[in-house]
């Protein structure tokens, strides 16, 4: 709360011209550790608009709407599809796609469609179709469209339409439930307003996802020393195996 | 409880993996197998990483076969010599099945493979074990019924380079042992299993080792080879979890306590029985996946990870 104070005495001192938008996070920095189970991300900030209070077909009162948007870091992937084969099902055929974000969360005012122009959607790639870069006229359609289906059943992929609140026409939040099976790194956090379909004013942030304690130790040693970390794997099992037997020994001869 | 797994990059129950390796300790030290035939796919299913999956289930077997080895180190049931003839031929095919595993997981196959690996081997080898064991059963209850011989001599007398193991009473060709170890050290890669539940059945019929030797040797030769594996995995792709192996080998080691003492109640040819209707059970399930129409046709597989 206290910074949401210092944003808005910030906007106070901007001096009056385009319309604006700036947000904030609650948390810029999420770590991994053992316990982690997902974490709630409130995403908050303020609008200033030049000329405010105009016509409004917005059932909400105001003439605006925000799109807030967070993305994972971007992997390749590969989807693959099963067919029946001589009675079994394997795979039988794939897509390999460039820059696929691992997380991505659409929160808006309104449903999309209803407030963001197709053009400006394609500008800015700000639906999920136009983030992953699908294109939905080709053969590759129906893999764009498996994988999104997937994601959003496993919560990775959301579109959360109204699920952004707008208090007195100038304060705006929402919350951002990050899944338990998160990715490291930058997650890009922007924030949109709206006026009109298309988008006026843009403000861009990040969450830092990291490995924290002991899983980015073990993490790192995996990927840095995999010869080390293979005897390490060996030698607690040496130890619990050893030690389970000596345990029982113990345990018989008492 | 939930747990953040490092490698596998997945939050799973921490009491549930408990559970599994308690459940699959006490079934290891019930029958005197690894117990990995059953925790790799128990792993699938709960939703760790193929590749996770089989590298952990790997170095699972290791801390559970040495401490099945100590047991049978103080009763003189390891056949040293036969141990290494057949971990040679051990770690000839896990590094083939390590090359295998990579190769398979490129065509995007490495699923499929393991799968039918599972259906064919299990199949065979609870087939086999529950048809012996009824034997074995009915003639308990029926001792007039002749016997069978010990061994008989096959065509695995006639091979050359013949050596002697003592503590086994063989004469053999060393030819056989290290194709069994081969073979079972190339599944053992692919499968993420100890190959116990195939060791076992081939050194008895195959090889004609005397049965109280053969649990002995059959673990002490897949603590290596499933060491080997570990390593291997982890050096080429990363894969396994030591977090999640500590977790299943802390329930395991409670859970083959468990077994052992419940073991001890039981008659053998019962609970040959049981295991062998265990190991068919495996096979059926994993079967039933392949065949039956899967709701989702589609599967994402992100590069660089497993």
């Amino acid at each position: 709360m206290r910074r949401l104070w210092l944003f808005l005495m910030v906007l106070l001192a901007f001096p009056a011209q385009a319309s604006e938008i700036i947000g904030a996070l609650s948390q810029n920095r999420v770590s991994l550790t053992a316990s982690f189970s997902g974490s709630e991300i409130l995403i908050f900030g303020a609008v200033r608009r030049e000329t405010p209070q105009e016509a409004t077909d917005n059932p909400s009162g105001q003439g605006f709407d925000v799109i807030v948007v967070v993305e994972g870091p971007r992997q390749s992937v590969t989807v693959w599809r099963k067919e029946r084969w001589g009675g079994i099902w394997m795979n039988v055929a794939s897509a390999r796609m460039v820059s696929i974000p691992s997380f991505y969360a659409v929160a808006s005012t309104r449903p999309l469609e209803r407030i963001l122009s197709p053009e400006a959607d394609a500008e800015f790639r700000i639906s999920t179709p136009q983030a992953i870069r699908a294109d939905l006229t080709s053969d590759t359609a129906l893999f764009a469209e498996a994988l999104m289906r997937i994601r959003e059943r496993a919560s990775q992929y959301l579109t959360l339409g109204r699920y952004v609140h707008v208090d007195r026409d100038i304060l705006f939040r929402t919350v951002v439930q990050l899944p338990a099976n998160l990715t490291e790194g930058a997650y890009v956090t922007r924030m949109y307003l709206i006026e009109e379909g298309t988008v006026v004013s843009q403000y861009r942030t990040a969450i830092f996802v990291r490995k924290d304690g002991i899983e980015r130790w073990l993490h790192q040693l995996a990927y840095d020393q995999p010869f080390l970390y293979g005897l390490l794997a060996l030698a607690i099992a040496l130890v619990a195996g050893w030690g389970a037997a000596a345990l029982v020994q113990v345990i018989r001869e008492r | 409880m939930l747990i953040y797994l490092p490698i596998a990059e997945v939050s799973v129950d921490a009491l549930l993996l408990l559970g599994i390796g308690a459940g699959v300790g006490m079934l290891s030290g019930l029958f005197g197998v690894g117990g990995g035939f059953l925790i790799t796919p128990l792993l699938f299913f709960i939703g760790v990483p193929p590749a996770v999956a089989v590298a952990t289930g790997a170095n699972q077997v290791v801390a559970s076969s040495i401490s099945g080895v100590m047991a049978h180190l103080k009763r003189r049931t390891v056949d040293l010599r036969m141990g290494s003839i057949l971990l040679a031929g051990g770690l000839i095919g896990s590094s083939l099945g390590i090359f295998v595993f990579r190769w398979l997981t490129r065509l995007g196959q490495v699923d499929l493979a393991v799968q039918l690996a599972y259906v064919v081997f299990l199949g065979i080898v609870g087939a086999l074990m529950l048809q012996e064991s009824v034997r074995a059963w009915a003639r308990t209850r029926n001792p007039a019924a002749p016997r069978r011989k010990l061994h008989q001599h096959n065509w695995v007398h006639a091979l050359p380079l013949k050596m002697k193991f003592r503590v086994s009473g063989l004469y053999i060709s060393v030819i056989p042992p290290m194709l069994v170890g081969a073979g079972v050290g190339l599944l053992s890669a692919v499968m993420g299993v100890g190959g116990g539940f195939i060791m076992v059945p081939a050194m008895i019929y195959l090889l004609g080792m005397p049965t109280k030797v053969v649990v002995g040797t059959s673990l002490f030769q897949i603590i290596f080879t499933t060491a080997f594996t570990t390593v291997a995995h982890a050096v080429t792709s990363h894969s396994v979890d030591i977090l999640l192996a500590s977790v299943l080998i802390l329930g395991g080691v409670f859970g083959a306590q468990l077994g052992t003492q419940l073991g001890a109640r039981l008659r053998g040819e019962h609970l040959r029985i049981l295991l062998a209707l265990l190991v068919l059970a495996v096979c059926a399930k994993v079967a039933m996946d392949l065949l039956i129409t899967p709701d989702e046709a589609y599967s994402i597989r992100v590069a660089g990870r497993h």
